[in-house]
């Protein structure tokens, strides 16, 4: 210990033990990352490459084509990406119900393991947008929720309207809630844009900012009704029905009542 | 007399020896109303105005009307932090910080709804009754002006508390004052003081929304109910009334309990969905930003027509001599309005000149008795519906799974197409009706008792009707064209033919009716 303690003014000891440290943080990293997140293997992920192609084959390709080049009535889906997939599957938006205007949300027809093996296979295809990780969506911890807000309102709200609940596009279209998504499918449809969504990238809006973005819209969904019945929390138009329905209706039948000659 | 009657009797004497009050008490506390639930939605629209006074108030001792830059420091989590105005700030303390306050502010926003909700449906009333005849023309138009500026009034309430919304309607009301041509953009800058938004306009429109018009609104109603009084009420034709007598309840002690107690009743309905409806949750909107827009900014229902006439007005942008002409907004937000504002006006005094009737009615049409103005009522409801349920587009879109552009088309088409078969459908009903009325009187009511004659024939049994029910049937006039001669005496062409022929064809579309029963009929009928 002695002969050690020698050195501990040596001109070296400074960067050697900054050496130490950042192997250190680095190693504890890790080991404690790897315990979070499973990487696949190399064979992992030939095998879920396989059995994403048989699932694409029989379930996709009649409308993207046989090597998911796409068709006259569905895109190619070569670049879109894993997350692109997750996002249109997970939500169920994928495999369409009908040809109408839009894909819309309802319950998916794959598990989530049958998701990750088509998202594996349409990502080996070529490079895309990879599916957020648990880590990069901590948005409890990144976010900020006043920001969240603003960016939202900026971004957002002309479609999906100032509280989330969606809104009306052209022929039809339109813009989903975003009430009640998970917030990898949040994020995944800003780095993707869906169907008529834009794209959000990372220029546009930060990692970060996109967090503080689910962050409002998590918190915005489990506000309490402030000031009573929220009516849909869709503007004026359901307060003018409110209010010539339940509020005129109740006081012209009280006005009848009141005219009423006592019999 | 026992000691609190005496006192009560000198301290009533006190005051008539020194203002002589009890004459003109004892004359008007005994003057007589009708009795109609109709006749009660005028009061609807002036107890909620007494209620928007009172929330008003309290709302003004802590609304802060500045644009002043302030952070946010109040309770509400997701907004903290963020620059807005010191306008938008104390409406957000008044809703979460101040006591009662998102109670107050919701009240009085409830009861502006129902303001202008109850104002329709008297004017309704007051139209299809043909209750604005002589003498009460100028009441009409008084109130024609208390409908318009309760619209400024409303609009200008829901731009105060400067949240994304409100901002997004006064951007409207900047684009609909800039589409004035010529002057629009001169207008604009004095209207906001400069560029929009600028710093002046929520001081600004907070004085005309707290001062000046709820003055107006003092004076215009004030004249409006005196002249109720000065004219007396207008009763439903009966046996036993005329254009001569009132016949009703005295206002004390029965009317003054009925009106009291009615007005307990709206501010209970209306603190009711204060108490428990949501509306316009500023928090959620967030503050107003020009950069920002919702999906679905509507303004309150009763500027929901303008906002529908908008968005259906077609992309018609002429450019002369290198000026833009916004037909697409000047057409619907100023020109369409205007000629609807002023028609309304101007009814009573059209239909005279139709008519011809400079006598004075106190007497109420039934509408039926009355097609061609019922018809044209219908067919302006119609034209406003139209123009209303397209203001709510984007909504009916998205919940019933339509595209919004059908519904624009429906309502383009609609606008023009649906009105005039109103008129004619509503038309035809009345004059149905007429006929139904004159059927009861001459053959009685249908009693459902079915007899079987001698012969075998089935016949249905018909009971007369009351002599009082014949009496309604049968009271109203019997409208005659306007005997209107192209030539004079001479044979010579009268000036103003042209006039002269439409205020024919108008007036023989209006007397238009199915003639009502004669005694001669009757008589007839007995023979049978």
């Amino acid at each position: 210990m002695k002969r050690l303690s020698r050195y501990r003014r040596h001109r070296a000891a400074a960067p050697l033990l900054l050496i130490f440290a950042l192997l250190g943080i680095g190693t504890t990293f890790q080991v404690a990352g790897a315990t979070t997140t499973s990487p696949m293997t190399a064979e992992e992920r030939t095998a879920a490459i396989e059995e994403g192609k048989e699932i694409f084959l029989r379930g996709c390709s009649s409308c993207h084509g046989l090597n998911a080049e796409g068709g006259p009535i569905a895109p190619s889906l070569i670049g879109v990406g894993a997350a692109s997939v997750d996002f249109q599957v997970a939500t169920g938006r994928m495999p369409m119900a009908d040809m109408s205007q839009q894909a819309m949300r309802k319950a998916p027809v794959y598990t989530d393991e049958e998701v990750a093996a088509l998202a594996a296979y349409v990502a080996s295809l070529a490079p895309g947008p990879e599916i957020p990780t648990e880590e990069m969506l901590n948005y409890e911890r990144d976010g900020e929720l006043a920001e969240g807000g603003e960016l939202f309102r900026t971004n957002c709200a002309m479609c999906h309207n100032f509280a989330g609940q969606g809104g009306a596009l052209t022929q039809g279209k339109y813009a989903p809630s975003v009430m009640g998504v998970k917030p990898v499918h949040i994020y995944e449809a800003m780095i993707t844009g869906p169907q008529a969504m834009p794209v959000f990238s990372d220029k546009t809006l930060t990692p970060k900012e996109k967090l503080s973005i689910i962050k409002w819209i998590k918190h915005a969904e489990k506000e309490p009704q402030l000031g009573g019945v929220a009516l849909g929390r869709v503007g004026p138009v359901t307060e003018g029905l409110l209010v010539w329905t339940l509020g005129l209706g109740l006081l012209i039948g009280i006005a009848v009542w009141l005219a009423t000659k006592a019999k | 007399m026992s000691a609190r009657e005496r006192i009560a009797g000198n301290v009533a004497n006190y005051v008539d020896e020194r203002t002589g009050a009890a004459a003109w008490m004892k004359k008007n506390l005994q003057k007589v109303f009708p009795d109609h639930w109709s006749f009660m939605l005028g009061e609807i629209a002036l107890y909620s105005f007494v209620i928007l006074l009172l929330s008003g108030t309290f709302l003004t001792f802590w609304f802060d009307p500045s644009m002043r830059e302030v952070v946010y420091e109040g309770s509400y989590e997701p907004l903290q932090g963020l620059e807005m105005s010191a306008a938008y700030a104390s409406a957000l303390d008044i809703s979460f910080e101040v006591r009662g306050g998102l109670l107050m502010r919701q009240i009085h926003h409830w009861a502006a709804l129902i303001f202008m909700a109850a104002i329709v449906v008297h004017l309704m009333r007051v139209f299809f009754t043909g209750a604005f005849r002589k003498p009460r023309e100028f009441n009409w138009i008084i109130g024609i002006g208390l409908l318009t500026l309760g619209i400024v009034e409303g609009f200008l309430g829901y731009s105060l508390p400067d949240d994304l919304l409100s901002g997004t309607g006064i951007r409207i009301a900047e684009a609909i004052i800039q589409a004035v041509p010529v002057v629009g953009s001169y207008l604009s800058y004095f209207i906001f003081g400069g560029a929009f938004p600028g710093y002046t306009f929520i001081p600004r429109i907070y004085t005309v929304h707290i001062l000046i018009l709820p003055g107006i609104f003092l004076a215009l109603i004030t004249v409006h109910l005196m002249l109720v009084w000065y004219q007396k009420h207008t009763q439903y034709p009966g046996p036993g009334r005329t254009e001569k007598n009132v016949v009703g309840y005295p206002l004390l002690p029965i009317y003054m309990a009925k009106a009291g107690g009615f007005f307990f009743i709206v501010f209970g309905v209306t603190a009711l969905l204060g108490a428990v409806a949501s509306i316009n949750p500023i928090w959620l909107y967030g503050p107003y930003t020009p950069g920002q827009v919702s999906a679905g900014s509507q303004p309150d229902w009763y500027m929901g027509w303008l906002d529908g006439l908008v968005r259906m007005a077609p992309p018609l942008e002429p450019v002369i001599f290198g000026y833009t002409l916004s037909l697409n907004i000047l057409i619907p937000g100023l020109i369409l309005p205007g000629i609807i504002f002023t028609g309304m006006a101007l009814y009573p005094f059209i239909e005279q000149w139709i008519t011809g009737d400079k006598r004075e009615h106190h007497l109420l049409d039934r509408p039926r008795n009355a097609p061609n103005r019922t018809a044209l009522g219908v067919m302006s409801l119609t034209f406003m519906m139209i123009a209303l349920i397209n203001g709510g587009n984007d909504l009916i879109a998205t919940n019933f799974d339509l595209s919004i552009n059908q519904i624009m088309w429906f309502s383009r088409i609609g606008i023009i197409v649906l009105p005039p078969i109103a008129f004619i459908v509503t038309k035809r009903i009345c004059l149905s009706l007429q006929r139904a009325d004159r059927e009861l009187v001459l053959h009685g009511r249908e009693t459902g008792r079915l007899v079987m004659m001698p012969s075998g024939e089935f016949v249905e049994v018909h009971e007369p009707i009351s002599p009082e029910k014949a009496w309604l049937l049968t009271q109203h006039e019997q409208n005659a064209p306007l005997q209107l001669e192209d030539t004079d005496a001479r044979g010579v062409r009268r000036p103003g033919l042209l006039k002269s022929k439409l205020r024919k064809r108008f007036s023989v579309a209006h007397a238009e009716q199915v003639a009502k029963p004669t005694v001669a009929d009757l008589k007839e009928i007995e023979h049978h």
